[in-house]
Formats: C-alpha cells, structure tokens, sequence
C-alpha cells in the first residue's frame, strides 16, 4: 500500500489537522508516513501544502515526485488547482472545499475555478462551509473535506474515527462528536457522488 | 521504544537532549525555530534543568555557548544559515580554541528561499572554519548524527557543525530514540590558555587544528555515515550528499539504484572514499542540496579529469531546492507529469494579519510621506517587510537584520532627507541598537520608525529581547526626549499618529518614532491561555 497525499489550502485554515488525523490513523494501522509541512513566511494568509505519504513500505523522499500525488485534499477551491500538476494523471482524485477564500485583489470568478476542477477526470467538490455550518459549526469544514476524500484513502475509516476522537478529546466530546458527524458527511456526500 | 513522529528540526532536539546537553542557546529563524520550541516545552528537558531561552542574536548566542564548552559542558547552538553570518567571527575562532565540553553548532539553510533572502550554503562555514560537518539525510540520521556530533566534538575537542536545509527541517517521520547520555559536570580545560587567542597561542592552537584534519577525514571514513553502495552499472557513478540521497532513491521504485553510489553525510569527505568511485565509472553525477561545493572541488578548477555532472554543467538547475524530479532528470530518467496548471490560477502571496499593528503604522507612515518623492524608507526584516508588497508598498529596503537604521545614516549622509528607518523590536535589540547609536553620534538626520509589537512576530511569536526595554534602550543610546515619540497604531489614531511622522520627518537629528500595540496572533494567543487557566480553575 502506498498513497501520496497532498493536502493544501491558505494559511490559517486548518491543513495540518488534516495531515494530522490522516497521519494518526495511518500510524495506527501500523504504516510508515513522511510529511512535509509549511512552516514560517508563506503561512500569514499565503498558499500553503504539505506533502503526505504513507506506505507499508520504507519512503525515501519527503517531497512527493510530480505527477505522482494519488490525491489532493484542498480547504481552498483555487488552492487544489495549485497543485494539479503533483496529480497523477491517471486516477488522481481531487477532493476540495467549494467555499473560495478571498483575500487577494485579483481572485478569478469562482465559476472559472470550479470550471477548471471539473475538467478533471476525478474529482469530488463540496460545499464544506453549508455541510459544516448545518452540522453546528464551520470550524469542521476541514474534517467534512477529508470526510469526503476518505474513500479514497485506503485507510480504514475506523482509524480516521479513532484519529479525530483523540486528536480533538482534549477539547471536549462535543467537540469530538461534531467532527465525527463532519467526517461522516463528507463521506456520505462523496460515496453518492462516485 | 516506541517510534517518535518528529520534525526533522524535532529530532535534533530531542537527539540534543539524550546526549546530554545542558543548554541550547539560539536566536529564532526558519527553518530552525522549532528546535528551541520543541525543547522549552520538552517535560523531559525541564526535568534534566536544561537552559533554553532565546538568545539576543545569534552571536551572542554561539559566544554562550562557548562559554559552556570552556566550562566542560555539552551545548547546542541552533540558527538559520544567515545567523551564521552573524555569529561567524565567534564561530570561526571557536574552531581555533577547540571545544572543551561538546559544541555543536547547528545552522538550517534554506534553499529555494521559502523564508530567507538568500540561499547560502552552511557546508562552506565548515570548511572555512575547518571542523567537521554532519548532513543528515532524513529524521533518524538528523536524531542519530545529532547525538554523535557530540561525541565527536568532545573526541577531538572541536566544534561540530550540523547542517540541514528546509525540507528536512519541516518533515516529519518516525524515529526511534537510544539511551541517554548524562550532562557533563563542570571541568575547566587543563590548559587555561586554550581560550586566549593572542597571536602567539593562536598560533599553537592553529596548528593544532590543523593537525586535525587528518583525524576528521579518518573519522568520517569509520563513523559509518558515509556509504558506498556498489552496483554493476559503471557508466556512472553518483555522489549524493545529505537529503539529496533520499530524491536519488525516490526514482528506482525498487530500491536499487543501477549505479555505484557514495552516500555523504560527514565532511570533510574521505579522498580515498572518493577516489574509489571515481576510479571505477565513467562519468560522475554530484547531488548536493545546495551550493555545487563538492561538485566543485571534484572538478577541479581547470575540470581536466573525467565528465563531471551537476549544478554546474546544467545538469541540474543552478539555484533552487532538489527535488526527486529534478534529481531523475538528471539521471536521464523519464519524468512523470501531472496535469497542467490552469490558467486561472492567481498567486496568494503571505500578508500582515488582520488588525496587525504594522498595517496602522506605515499607513500613517505614507500619509506623511506623500508631499515626498518616493523611496525613502529603508526597513529591515520582519512580518513589517510585507508591507512592501501592494496594497502598503511603503518601504524600499530589506537586506540584512539591522540594517534598516544603518543604511538610513548612509543615504542621509549622501543627501537623502528626510528619510526613514523601519525596524521591529526583536531586530532592533538583535543587531539595530548599535546603529542607533552610530546614529546619534553623528547626529544623523533621520527618523526610526520602531515597531513594537512586543514580540518576534515573522518567526512566529517568541519572546522578543526587546521586551520592555525598547523605550529605555532608546534613552539609553542617547536619542533626545523630546524625538522620542510613542504612537498606538490604531486607526482610529491615524490623523494624529501622521502628526507625529510629519513633525519628525522635518527634524534634522535622530527622531525615534516607537509604535507599541501586541501582534494580533500573540494576543490571541495569550487570551485563549488566559481562558484555559480560567476554566481550569473553575473545573
Ligand atoms: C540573521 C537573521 N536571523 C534571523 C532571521 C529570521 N528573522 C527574520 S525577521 C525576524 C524577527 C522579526 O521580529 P521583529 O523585528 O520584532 O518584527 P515582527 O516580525 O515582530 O514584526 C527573524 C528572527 C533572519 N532573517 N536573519
Ligand atoms: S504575526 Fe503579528 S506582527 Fe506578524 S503580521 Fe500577524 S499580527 Fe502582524
């Protein structure tokens, strides 16, 4: 088993809880992982990604190679389209939030954006904001994202679940339940579409 | 044990850690700032009493060090590849006086320039400074080499450099932990001379280090850090130093890399090391991530010997990170594609914060500015050099930290006034304050703009030297009471705060304009604490 995984969106947003969550779970089934974080000048407000790999074996490179990324899991809609060029072309998945964030003067036309995503061969958008904020809070717009990429994963989404209850206990159990039902969303609304 | 999911700059901690150290002593830069961060919050470092608070700057922090080494312990210095310019005069003497208890010096560079102004490669401080260098190639080899750069500082009484660039920096894999070392008790050097560089024992010393080179080169023959693989395939014949071994493996998905190959992790490199691979293959491909300095001594300055391939014939692109592409191609591998980038995409360069300070002050700043010609203010670094950027585009310099209130004193001194220095107070405190004071002594005509956000706001909120002291510094250095100002940069003081720049602008003398509101992140910061203490109290 072997998934490169990159994981982007615009500082501030949440993707290391992400590679976080995916990372636990990956430990938990006994696999090796690397991951290649953003860390200082890019993450006021700036693009940021972060190169995951897990495998059951040894990973040499932190960085994943180009066109070798099995899947993008994107916070941002323009940000997934950053990172098109990491996808591999056949079979990539590109998982990503619906919900633009604009905090540039020069931000396409959402619809070009969605327009460009759709091109793809496989790809699942969602409007994580709405799913989120009907769940009770927006804040788990980044746990509906990778509910939504979970069936792509080749983790059991037990361990994903496992993952996000000790990741988030410290922050107390409605915490935790509500980005339980946020994976669960994400991942319903993805098994429907493929 | 169980297996540690680490940072690579983590796993040089807690490597430092269970060798036994007794301070790390560093001044905040990317990509080396988690390295201090993981040990002042490390239970284990706090229960073994290890010192740990940030430095002034980066030479004060390496001359504390050596001050620990002259007392017999083992000590950690850490910075970002530019801090070694900084530090360099105590760190290049350092290697002169040796190292009593174990020195390691650890300078993390960063190729591509994700957050620095250049891309300067460390390795070359080590062999200017002739000590041994480490590169570790991934988390494990940067806990183990860690540990061992210890070791081998106090077997040869010299100091160590430890070099890593971003990438390793900032990843994160398992690492597995061995016993720990005990600190040193104290132990002055049994030669009470060593320290005193006068010319005559400098000399003595020298020759000494001299004399050492051999015993590095044999070192790292033995230590088992630089490896040679054998392979049938001799048309080539690759070197690969520190992580640029792991973008070589990445591109045989087996495993089995077809050519001979000599992994480098220690210098300097063993000639006969060397030479056996050159002797057998064709031609040679060097991988460094970095500067071409191996590649370069390999080829020699009239490059006469055999075909040699690297950053320097354009094999692999001069400036700029490796990575498993760039390393296949030039392997003459066949490169995977992914699909092209749209046309839509728009850049989202990084920006000040919401509600930042820095925002409300050159604001006011440019109001005062406008009856000017523009290009008048000379900044330094920190989260205010965004503001060079549109929508501010308020300041003209940014070269090395401190440099902002020099280079103001030199353009008056050619004519340009008013003109301005732009400076925050965690730089101001590491390298601006003694410009300030060349400032007042020539009565220099300008006026300081001083942020202060009462923290280091770019490296991402640590404690700032500065705290508390900016104003008394400032009277200190000898600037005028009446020229020192203190604004609130806030929006709703705009029309007085460009008051304030306009009457300063106009003095032709030092003026110190301090701007003093927190950061908004180190606010924030502070306030969830607060609540979490509250709520602990409560509970
Ligand atoms: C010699 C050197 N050391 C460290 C750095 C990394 N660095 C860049 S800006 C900065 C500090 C900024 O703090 P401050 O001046 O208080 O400004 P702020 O970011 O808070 O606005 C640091 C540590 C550097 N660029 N050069
Ligand atoms: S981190 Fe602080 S100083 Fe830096 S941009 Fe944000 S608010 Fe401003």
């Amino acid at each position: 088993m072997k998934k490169n995984i990159i994981i982007s969106g615009v500082g501030g947003q949440g993707i290391l809880t992400i590679a976080t969550v995916i990372g636990t779970a990956a430990l938990s089934e006994g696999l090796e992982l690397k991951q290649a974080e953003v860390h200082g000048m890019s993450q006021r407000g700036g693009d940021v990604q972060s190169h995951l790999r897990i495998s059951s074996n040894p990973i040499a490179s932190d960085l994943i190679p180009e066109g070798k990324a099995d899947i993008i899991i994107s916070i941002e809609p323009m940000e997934s389209l950053r990172y098109v060029n990491m996808l591999h072309k056949k079979g990539g998945w590109l998982v990503t939030s619906m919900n633009p964030f604009n905090n540039i003067a020069n931000y396409p036309p959402i619809e070009d954006v969605l327009n460009a995503i759709w091109k793809l061969p496989h790809y699942v958008t969602i409007d994580a904001n709405r799913v989120a904020k009907d769940l009770g809070s927006i804040k788990a717009a980044n746990i509906v994202v990778l509910g939504a990429a979970s069936p792509f994963l080749d983790i059991k989404y037990e361990s994903l679940e496992k993952a996000i209850s000790s990741i988030f206990s410290k922050k107390g159990d409605d915490i935790v339940q509500l980005n339980l039902k946020a994976l669960k969303a994400g991942k319903d609304y993805a098994d429907e579409r493929t | 044990m169980q297996k540690l999911l680490l940072l690579g700059d983590e796993a040089i901690a807690q490597g430092a850690i269970d060798a036994g150290i007794s301070a790390v002593y560093a001044y905040p830069g990317t990509p080396s700032t988690e390295i201090t961060e993981y040990i002042q919050v490390s239970k284990d470092a706090s229960a073994k009493k290890i010192k740990s608070q940030w430095s002034a700057n980066e030479k004060t922090a390496m001359e504390t060090a050596i001050g620990m080494s002259y007392a017999g312990k083992k000590s950690l210095v850490c910075m970002k590849h530019v801090g070694l310019n900084v530090a360099a005069d105590a760190f290049i003497n350092s290697a002169i006086t040796g190292a009593n208890g174990g020195l390691v010096v650890l300078s993390a560079d960063d190729p591509s320039m994700h957050s620095s102004q250049n891309e300067q490669d460390s390795r070359f401080y080590g062999k200017f400074a002739l000590i041994p260098v480490m590169e570790p190639s991934n988390q494990q080899e940067a806990y183990d080499m860690t540990r061992y750069a210890f070791e081998l500082s106090e077997k040869y009484g010299t100091p160590v450099l430890l070099r890593i660039t971003t990438r390793l920096a900032h990843s994160r894999a398992g690492v597995k932990r061995e016993a720990e070392v005990p600190q040193n008790k104290m132990k002055l050097s049994s030669d009470l001379q060593q320290f005193v560089l006068l010319p005559s024992i400098a000399r003595k010393q020298y020759n000494m280090l001299l004399d050492k080179q051999e015993l590095f080169e044999e070192d790292a023959m033995q230590s088992g850090f630089n490896k040679f693989f054998p392979a049938k395939d001799k048309s080539l014949g690759v070197i690969a130093c520190g992580i640029a071994y792991n973008y070589l493996l990445e591109n045989y998905e087996d495993g089995k890399i077809p050519f001979p190959v000599l992994k480098v992790s220690q210098y300097p490199v063993p000639r006969k090391m060397v030479e056996k691979l050159y002797e057998m293959v064709d031609e040679v491909l060097v991988l460094e991530d970095g500067y071409p300095i191996f590649e370069e001594l390999l080829r020699g300055y009239l490059n006469k010997g055999k075909t040699i391939h690297g950053r320097m014939d354009g094999s692999i692109p001069r400036a700029g990170e490796l990575n498993p592409n760039i390393v296949g191609k030039a392997l003459g591998l066949e490169i995977s594609e992914g699909f092209e980038t749209p046309g839509v995409l728009a850049g989202r360069p990084p920006q000040l914060c919401q509600g930042c300070s820095h925002t409300d002050s050159f604001t006011a700043l440019n109001e005062a500015l406008e009856p000017y010609s523009r290009g008048r203010v000379l900044s330094d670094i920190g989260c205010y050099t965004l503001s060079a950027l549109p929508p501010l585009e308020a300041i003209n310099s940014c070269v090395d930290m401190g440099a902002s209130i020099t280079m103001a004193i030199g353009a008056a001194d050619a004519g340009l006034f008013p003109v301005v220095a732009a400076i925050g107070d965690s730089t101001f405190t590491h390298s601006g304050m003694t410009g300030l004071l060349d400032a007042v002594n020539q009565k220099a005509p300008i006026t300081v703009l001083l942020n202060d956000n009462a923290t280091t706001g770019m490296t991402g909120g640590q404690n700032s030297s500065a705290f508390e002291k900016v104003d008394d510094i400032v009277r200190g250095v000898g600037v005028e009471e009446a020229h020192i100002r203190i604004i609130i940069p806030l929006r709703r003081n705009h029309e007085e705060n460009v008051k304030v720049f306009q009457e300063e602008l106009e003095y032709k003398g030092v003026s110190v304009i301090i701007a003093r509101r927190e950061c908004v992140q180190t606010l924030a910061r502070r306030m969830k604490l607060k609540m979490m203490e509250k709520r602990e109290a409560k509970a």
